[in-house]
Parts: structure tokens; sequence; C-alpha cells
């Protein structure tokens, strides 16, 4: 099951109509795909090419550009070890390779039974808790090599459902009315704010050049 | 560019430098002489500045600073150095950068000797490298199409083939995939860069990371031969070099015309060379009688067909065919056979294209003037299976100049979602739906689209600045129909101007030259020949003849006694084939003059060989009555001849003098009597600075032939290894030639409304009829015609003909799943794969045609102006 499903291409036609241009959908409907079906399958980027006007080759080039889209099978748990300067001074090279050691693959593959993909990564912004990691872009640290065999054990045994969603899925939580705001409003919206900061300057500049007098 | 519109003053190294508002840098620095080194820029490409080869210290508010000179546009008072020792550390460095990962595989590389990179790295670069990590691999080779190889190693990510394929082309088959140091060309998986235009960016790729399947280790470019020419694949005319090596044409490259193809070809026109050297090639004169085949000479030949000439009536001989020949072949053989033989039965077309006097008699407009309209009618066949680098160029002018387009068709194009307003009519109905556009009332059932729309588009501009593409659609339908529908367009709407959607090769000049019935050369009708003509010819048919489809309804009576075939596979391309048989072989003489053997050969009784494409001089016309030459690059073929000079021997077999003994002579004649010609000498013609050719009629008084176009932009200017091989140095004129004016004659056609000379339309028409699908026959680039099946590489690219229905339809037949059904009509059934098409009206099946297959032309009659098929699922 490649393609968007019913529920899923529904979503998708909300997520088209977000934008002006069809095109810009092209790269939140690569992450809508991807919470289907954990990557980026072909029959979906030739769906995603077909929706927004472009063609697959097109799709294919702008999904391969991100780390965050893979356009290769990964595992539930896409876990990526960091490894820049705050983690690697706090140890982030040695808790890579013990993972590499933990999960029995080298960085960049996936386990054979398709529960985790490990990935080094440069800083996920999560330095005060160096060396961190994140699994599905949930961020945890600082780790030891225990409490990494712990994670992994604990996902394995699917203890952090309710934390970590399978790959692709960025966020549970899902927007109830797509935000269609008239352009119009948002040109009324524009021009107040633009009035009230210009009243604001000039009151501004009054009052200082009152001051200047006094 | 002319001086007023010079209104920048810039210095380049110290010396002023003039230039025009929104001009890139590095194209001003080059019209003063500075060549500044550069991969992604391309003149026909939008800017990207992605290679950074351009780097120049251009002054602002911080003092002088590195810029992309591709990327920036001139300002006044620019100060820009090119050669400061920054300047040359940058490009020395950037150089440095890409051959970090290049492969080095000159000695192997189809590009060594003519490759940007070889050529600035010698100028510009370091001259040693620092690099020796390990290179980046790839699989070598790859196959991206049939037609093209991509070897990413070679590849310096200058975007140029990805732009072409998005921005020109509109098909991004190809893209980058990755980033940083894994970035390579890709396409996606299971689909090909099958684009028609694919070949072009081989042409305009800096390294070898693109080359073409059929010159792969052909030739290394410094060996090559090459002579400018003009396509004849199809009637666009685009302007070409042809290459050989050791008398063999190895390759095609697109020459910068600015005036029609803009520097590209279409892949149909780029690699039908093949078909020169194909082993179909008719070697000899043969003769093929109750004892089979046998191979003759030259005299044996013309001296049997003379003898049958002379016993036979004028009115029992017949030409068909002619349109691919070149316009002085087509003007001798008009003169042999309307002024010596005296029949009027001349045809270039085969019932596959529009009544001359539409073409002939209407305001013409060129290309330049069709994507410059203030409203395009397209009434025509999908020009990207019809005139490819038509296409291209309204494409381009839909999308960067906003060319307003109103199309009218029976089906949907590769243009209709650039256009403004797109509407369809019912087979047989373009009359009626142009009735509608222009106000009147319209059978809601006999069309679809937003009619209102249209009515407001087209009387929303003046008349007089709108242009009609006028071609034929549906091989099955009646081509009275669209005839009468443009010719209502064009009386209707005053000073409107028609640019002729006619495809095969030169049958736009055949029409000019006369080889059609009706017509003497010059646009001219016959009973108004000249006193000039009269003058030069020994006599004029008596009566007017018939057009090709009459001709085959004569000879089925016994009337035809024989028949020249010019270069014309009736069998094959004859809509009505099964007519086509019947006919030819109810005919004593069939005289076949032709390059290859093709379906119709074995009807002739006498078969003469031609010479080939590229293996004669001449000149050729294209849709807008552009004249321009055909060089000559090879020897003839075995014991081919030109067509002119088979007419001229033929006419001296039997007696006669048509005159003619070099080339030169037939074109001075052409000038002496067409009007349509006047003006235009040899002199002119072959100007240097004419090549892009010269547009007939010289209806202006002076013409002014401007400079030499900047020709192919893949090469590097000024760096020498181009002169020898790839086209022509591109600088905008060459050095020492002066704008060249000349003075024609003033002409104009002298016509009433085009509708008085058409027939009456069809009386019973019927619109869409419940079990009874109405046929439309379409066009495609790669149809199984001779042309593309005898070029190796093309052969392999033709599908089979696939039919589309409407949705409605498709259910009415009970489809589902599978589009296999049988279409009944004229007697036939065939069995095709259906597709849906949603643009289609219901009750209308649209089949691509086949040619040589033979099984679409089973379906329709020529005689029927309504073909309508039964249809049912297997
Ligand atoms: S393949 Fe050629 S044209 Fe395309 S990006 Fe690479 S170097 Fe440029
Ligand atoms: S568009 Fe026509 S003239 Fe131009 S390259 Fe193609 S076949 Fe030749
Ligand atoms: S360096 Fe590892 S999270 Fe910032
Ligand atoms: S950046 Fe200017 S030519 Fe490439």
């Amino acid at each position: 099951m490649s393609r968007f499903t019913k529920e899923m291409e529904s979503r998708a036609h909300q997520i088209l109509a977000l934008y002006p241009e069809r095109r810009s959908a092209t790269i939140p409907l690569c992450h809508l795909a991807q919470e289907q079906n954990g990557y980026l399958t072909e029959e979906s980027m030739i769906q995603i090419a077909e929706l927004v006007g472009t063609t697959p080759a097109e799709v294919l080039g702008a999904a391969s550009f991100y780390d965050m889209l893979h356009t290769e099978p990964v595992g539930k748990y896409v876990v990526g070890v960091c490894t820049n300067i705050a983690c690697l001074l706090q140890g982030g090279e040695e808790l890579l390779s013990h993972a590499e050691e933990k999960l029995g693959i080298p960085t960049g593959a996936t386990t054979d039974d398709g529960m985790f993909t490990l990935e080094d990564m440069e800083c996920i912004a999560h330095c005060d808790h160096a060396p961190a990691l994140q699994v599905n872009y949930r961020f945890f640290g600082p780790l030891t090599n225990d409490s990494f065999d712990t994670l992994v054990d604990d996902l394995s045994a699917g203890k952090l459902e309710s934390e970590v969603p399978p790959h692709g899925t960025l966020s549970r939580v899902q927007r109830k009315h797509p935000i269609a705001v008239p352009l119009e409003e948002i040109v009324r919206h524009r021009r107040d704010s633009d009035a009230k900061e210009g009243e604001r300057l000039a009151a501004k500049a009054a009052a200082e050049s009152k001051e200047g007098s006094n | 560019m002319t001086d007023s519109e010079k209104t920048l003053k810039l210095t380049v190294n110290g010396k002023e430098v003039e230039s025009a508002p929104g001009e890139m840098l590095i194209a001003a620095a080059e019209k003063a002489g500075v060549l500044i080194p550069r991969f992604c820029y391309h003149p026909r490409l939008e800017p990207v500045g992605v290679c950074r080869m351009c780097l120049v210290e251009v002054k602002g508010p911080r003092g002088f600073t590195l810029q992309p000179a591709c990327y920036i546009s001139v300002a006044d008072g620019m100060e820009v150095l090119t050669d400061s020792d920054k300047a040359k550390k940058a490009q020395d460095g950037v150089l440095e950068f890409l051959l970090a990962n290049h492969p080095l595989d000159c000695p192997v590389c189809d590009k060594g000797g003519e490759c940007p990179l070889q050529d600035q790295t010698l100028t510009f670069g370091p001259g040693e490298s620092r690099f020796i990590e390990e290179k980046r691999h790839f699989e070598k080779p790859i196959a991206i199409s049939k037609l093209v190889y991509l070897d990413r190693e070679r590849c310096i990510q200058c975007d140029r083939c990805t732009r072409f394929a998005a921005d020109i082309a509109g098909e991004a088959l190809i893209d980058f995939e990755g980033r940083g140091g894994s970035l390579h060309i890709t396409t996606f998986p299971d689909k090909p860069f099958a684009s028609y235009f694919s070949g072009n960016t081989a042409q305009i790729c800096p390294v070898g990371a693109l080359t073409t399947t059929p010159y792969r280790f052909k030739a290394r470019p410094w060996d090559l031969e090459q002579v400018e020419s003009t396509c004849v694949s199809c009637a666009v005319g685009c302007q070409m070099v042809v290459q050989s090596s050791e008398n063999e044409i190895v390759r095609y490259l697109g020459i910068d015309s600015e005036a029609v193809n803009q520097s590209w070809l279409c892949d149909k026109g780029r690699f039908g060379f093949e078909s020169v050297s194909s082993a179909e090639r008719i070697a000899s004169p043969y003769l093929n009688g109750a004892s089979g085949v046998v191979e003759t000479g030259w005299s044996q030949a013309l001296d049997a067909i003379a003898k049958t000439l002379k016993s036979a009536e004028a009115d029992s001989v017949a030409v068909i065919g002619g349109s691919h020949m070149a316009n002085e072949d087509v003007y001798t053989w008009v003169k042999f056979a309307k002024g010596i033989i005296g029949t009027d039965s001349v045809d270039a077309q085969l019932d596959d294209g529009l009544d001359p006097k539409v073409v002939a008699l209407s305001d013409r407009a060129t290309i330049q003037e069709a994507t410059q309209a203030k409203l395009l009618i397209l009434l025509t066949g999908d020009l990207r299976e019809e005139l490819p680098i038509l296409f291209l160029r309204i494409r381009s002018a839909a999308k960067k100049m906003g060319l307003k387009i109103l199309e009218i068709s029976q089906s949907e194009s590769s243009l209709t979602g650039d256009a403004a307003v797109s509407l369809r009519y019912f087979p047989g109905h373009a009359e009626d739906l142009v009735d509608g556009v222009l106000g009147a009332e319209i059978d809601p059932g006999l069309y679809s689209g937003d009619l209102q729309a249209a009515r407001a588009l087209v009387s929303s501009v003046d008349p007089g600045s709108v242009v009609v593409v006028g071609g034929r659609e549906n091989l099955a339908g009646s081509s009275l129909d669209p005839e009468r529908a443009i010719a209502k367009l064009l009386d209707t709407l005053a000073g409107a101007k028609f640019l002729s959607g006619l495809r095969r090769g030169n049958v736009n000049g055949a029409i000019d030259l006369g080889m059609v019935p009706g017509f003497v050369p010059g646009r001219v009708r016959l009973e108004s020949a000249s006193d000039s003509l009269k003058a030069r010819w020994k006599s004029l048919p008596s009566k007017a003849g018939r057009n090709s489809k009459e001709i085959l309804e004569a000879a089925l009576r016994g009337e035809i006694k024989v028949l020249f075939l010019l270069g014309a596979d009736l069998v094959s391309d004859f809509g009505d084939s099964a007519l086509a048989e019947r006919a030819l072989s109810k005919i004593p003489m069939v005289v076949g003059i032709d390059t290859l053997t093709n379906r119709t050969t074995q009807y002739c009784s006498v078969v003469l060989p031609a010479t080939a494409f590229a293996e004669r001089h001449g000149s050729t016309t294209n849709i807008e009555g552009r004249v321009s030459i055909l060089g000559k690059k090879l020897v003839g073929f075995a014991l081919s001849r030109p067509e002119w000079m088979i007419a001229v021997e033929l006419a001296a077999y039997m007696g006669e003098d048509l005159g003619f003994e070099h080339l030169q002579d037939i074109w001075e004649e052409i000038q002496e009597v067409s009007p349509l010609h006047r003006g235009l000498s040899i002199s002119v013609l072959g100007a240097p600075s004419a090549k892009e050719g010269i547009v007939v009629p010289l209806s202006a008084s002076k013409v002014q032939i401007t400079s030499r176009r900047v020709l192919d932009p893949i090469a590097t200017p000024g760096i020498t290894s181009v002169g020898v091989s790839g086209p022509p140095s591109s600088s905008a004129a060459l050095p020492g030639e002066a704008d060249m004016v000349f003075t024609g004659e003033a002409y104009s056609p002298a016509r009433s409304k085009l509708l008085d000379l058409l027939a009456d339309k069809d009386g019973a028409n019927p619109g869409p009829e419940a079990d009874n699908f109405a046929l439309v026959v379409s066009k495609r680039l790669y149809d199984h015609g001779v042309e593309v099946l005898s070029a190796k590489h093309l052969s392999e690219l033709v599908s089979p003909s696939k039919g589309r229905v409407s949705p409605r339809s498709w259910e009415q037949i009970g489809l589902n799943g599978s589009g296999l059904t049988r279409l009944q009509g004229n007697g036939a059934s065939i069995e095709l794969e259906l597709i849906q098409d949603p643009s289609l009206l219901d009750g209308v099946v649209k089949v691509e045609f086949d040619g040589a297959l033979g099984e679409v032309s089973k379906l329709f009659g020529v005689e029927s102006s309504t073909n309508r098929v039964k249809m049912e699922k297997v």
C-alpha cells in the first residue's frame, strides 16, 4: 500500500489547499507519505508529482536533498546519534560505536527485523543534554551505554509507543481546520499593524522632540 | 541591438562598454570582446549562477568584490575587472574544484577535443592538480533513454540539462538527486528521459556527461567536416550543421537561429540522419516487370519512361509527392509536368494537408509574429507531434511573454495547458465552432469549453494582431471543414495572418512553387500565369488538374496511365491505404523516384534512385515561407541523382529541353517567373549574412538582412578547438561583415475572400450518434513512416498506436480494466488498446496513425467526410 489511502488523500488535499502554488506542497506531502509508509515509496513520489503538478524526478530531486526524507526503506525507529562538537566532547562518537554494536549494524543501515535505522547527526540542538540522540526526532540525553541499551530495549518492547510514534509521523496532533486566511484579511491586518506602527513612531518622535525642546 | 537601445555605459578592464538595461554582465562583456569563462551560463536558459566559473571583480560600496558575471545585470557606471589577479585566482580555484572529482577520461570521452572543460582548463586553469585523494565513483555511463547516455562522474553539475528539460521542453524527466558531494543527475526509476527534445541536453552539456547513442565513439571532433543546412524532417526548417566523417553523417547540431529554432532541434530531426546511410537505400535504377526485378542503367530506364510518356495523353499523367524535395527539384518537376507534359494533376500533399488556396493566398505570418501576436488561434494538430520546435517556440512565448492562445481542436494537445481558452468540437464541426466563436449560435452538443470566454478573447484584441496556425488535425475527416474554419477566421478578422501548420519537409515550398493542382510557381493561380512564365514555359495545362485523392480515384476508373511518385510512400502515408493499393495496381506505369525502398516500391514498374539529404545542394522553404539553404556534405549514394537532374534528362529523352544545366540556372529562372521570389537572387540567398534564410514574399521594398546570428552557444567563443570542431564561432556578427540591404519587389497575392474560393459546406454531417463513434486519426512524431523506421535508433522509439475515448464512452462500450477494443469501420475491423481521455467529447474515438503498419488506415475511407466506427469490447 504505497499510494495514499483514502483518508491520507483527503489530508493531502487539505495540505494542497494551504498553498497558492500547488508545487509548494511538495515537502509537506512527502512528510505525509512518510507518515503512511515510513519512507517515500516510488509510488507515493509519483502520486505527489501528480498532486502538485511536477514530475516524479523533481519530487525525488527535492526529497533526496533533505535528511528527514528517506527514499529507501528505514526502520520503525530512526536513531540519530549526534556527533557534533558538544556531544563529541561528551562521548558522542563512543556512543555511536556502542550503538553500532548494540544494534549489530553499521551507521546508515537498518536492522534485519526492520525496527531500527542508525544514523549519525550534526547538532540536534540538545547540546545541554550531551551526548544526545533522537529517535524519530524525539530527543533523548544525556545517554550512557547502559541507558542507551535500556532505551533500545524499551523501544523494542513497545514501552515508548506513546512517546515515540513510528518513523514518519511528525506530530500526532492534527489540525482540525485548514488555516485558510483570505488574502484580503492578511492585507487588512498588515495595513492595520503598519498604521499602528506608524502611530507609535510618530508618537515617539513627538515625545523626543518635546524632550529635546525642554 | 540597435544603438538607441544601448543606454548604459560600464567599464570592463578599463575599457568603456555600452549595454542595455537587463543585460547580463557576461553577455555585455562578450559583445565588447571580453570573454569571461563560463559553464552554467547559456544565453537561451535562465541564469542560475551555480558553477562560479564566471567570477569577476565588480566595484561596489565596499570596493571590488567577486561576483558571478552571468548572474548580475549591468548597471550604469559599473566597473568590472575580469583579468585581475583576484579574478584569475578565483577562476583557477573553481577549475581546480571542478576537476577534483572529474575522472579525466578525455582520451575515451566523446567530448574530448570540443570540451569547454578542457578548453577552459587550458586557458584559465591551474595547470597542475594538487588533488591526490580518491575521486567519487559512479557506474560508468548509464542509458537514461534509448538516445542518451549519462556518465555521472563527468558531470560538473552545471544545471544546463535540467533547466532545459524543465523550462524549455517542459518535461522535468531528469533532475539532481542528493546534495553536496553526492549530487548527481538522475531519472526517476522506470521513467526514462523519453523526451522529444532529449538530444539538446547532450548538445549543451559542457562536458561529456551526456552523450547521444548514435554518435558514441563514432568520430573525434577534429576529424569532422561540417556544412550548414536546414532540417527537412518537418516543415519548421530548423537551422543546423551536418557533420560527417569519412563520407558518413555522424551527427547534426542545432544552430542558434533567432528567427527559427533558437539553437534547439527535436530528436526526430537530430537523429534522422541514420536513414541516409540506411540499408534500404536504392542503389541503381531498376525495372519491376513480369520477369521480376531487373537492374538497369539510367539510359534504359529513362528511355522506357519517355516512350510511354510520349504516347500518353497529358491528362492521363499525374505526379504525387515531392514535399521532401528541394525547391529547385520542385520547380523543375513542376515545369516538366505542367510546362512540357501539360498535366496539372500534380500534388505534393497526400490528402493529409489543406487546400493549397488557403495556404498560398492568405497573408502569412512568421514564427516570430506568431509568438508576438496579441492572440494566437490554433486550429491544427498537436504541434509537439507535428512541428516540434514550433511547439517549443509557442510554449515559451506563452510561459515567458504571456502569449494568449485560443485553441480550437478535437482533442487536447501539448499546448492546451498554456491556452487561455481551449475549445473542443465534434469531428466535422470546426466551422460551426468558429462561427460560434465569431458570435453565431451553436448547438451545445457539438462542442465543449468556455465559448463566452473565447468570444471575449477574440473581441478584446485588434483583429489585425491575430495569427492563426492552421493545419490538419484529423486525417480521417474531410479537409474541407478545417479549411472553411480557417478561411472564416482569416476573412472575418481583418488583417489576421496565417501560419501554416503543414508539416511535411518542404510542402510549403512545394505549394509556393506550384506543385499543387491549380497553381503555377509563385502562389499564382493557373489561370493568372504571368507573361514572363509563359515566355519561359513551352505550354501550360489546358485545364485544372486533380489532387492526389482524385488522381487515385481516376486511376481506379483506368484514367491514369503514368504516375510519378516523388518520394511518396502512398501505401504507408496515404490515409486510405486500401484505395491507394487498388489504384496503384490499376496504373500501367508507376515511376517511383525515391531514396529508400518502402511499401509502395513493389507497385512501381520503374524505380529510380534519388540522392538523399546532405548529398546535394539546394534550398528549402519552411512554414513561414522562409527559404534557406540545404548543404551538401556527402557524395551521392551509388548511382543516385538529384531529382531535378532526373527531370531534365527525362525531358531530354523526350526531345525537350528544360533549359537547366546547373542548380543556379533553376534559381535564376524561379526568380524570373515567380513574383513571390523576385529579388531573391542566388547571391542574396547565399550571402553569409542570410544564413537564417529569407522569408518570401519580399513585400517590403527594402528588406534588411541582419548580420549572422549567434551560432551554437555551446561553443566557448574565442577558444581555438571550437573553430575546428563545434559549430562556427558564436560572436554576434562575423567581423567585417556588414548588414546587407537589398531591394525586393512589392508583391501581394490578388484574392477576394478565401471562403469564396472553397467548396460549399458538406451537407449532412451528423453530430454524436448512439453507437457510431466519430473517428479522429492524429499524427505522431515517431510514426511508422519510412523516415523513422529506416533510422536505426529512432525506429526503436515507435510504439503501438493507442486509441482514446472519453470516460463516459469508455463505460458505454463496457470497458473496465483492460481497454482492448474491436473497432469496425469502412468494412474493416481492427483491435486496439483504448485509454480514457477526459478531454474528448463523448462519441469520439481518437486513434494515432500507424503509417506502414497500415492497420488504422483500414478504418477510414477518404471518400467519406464523416468517418464513423463501431466499437466493442474484446
Ligand atoms: S550532465 Fe552535463 S549539462 Fe547536466 S548538469 Fe551535468 S555537466 Fe551540466
Ligand atoms: S522541429 Fe522539424 S525542422 Fe526542427 S529539428 Fe525537428 S524535424 Fe527538424
Ligand atoms: S552538539 Fe549534539 S546536540 Fe548540539
Ligand atoms: S556561475 Fe556564471 S557561468 Fe556558472
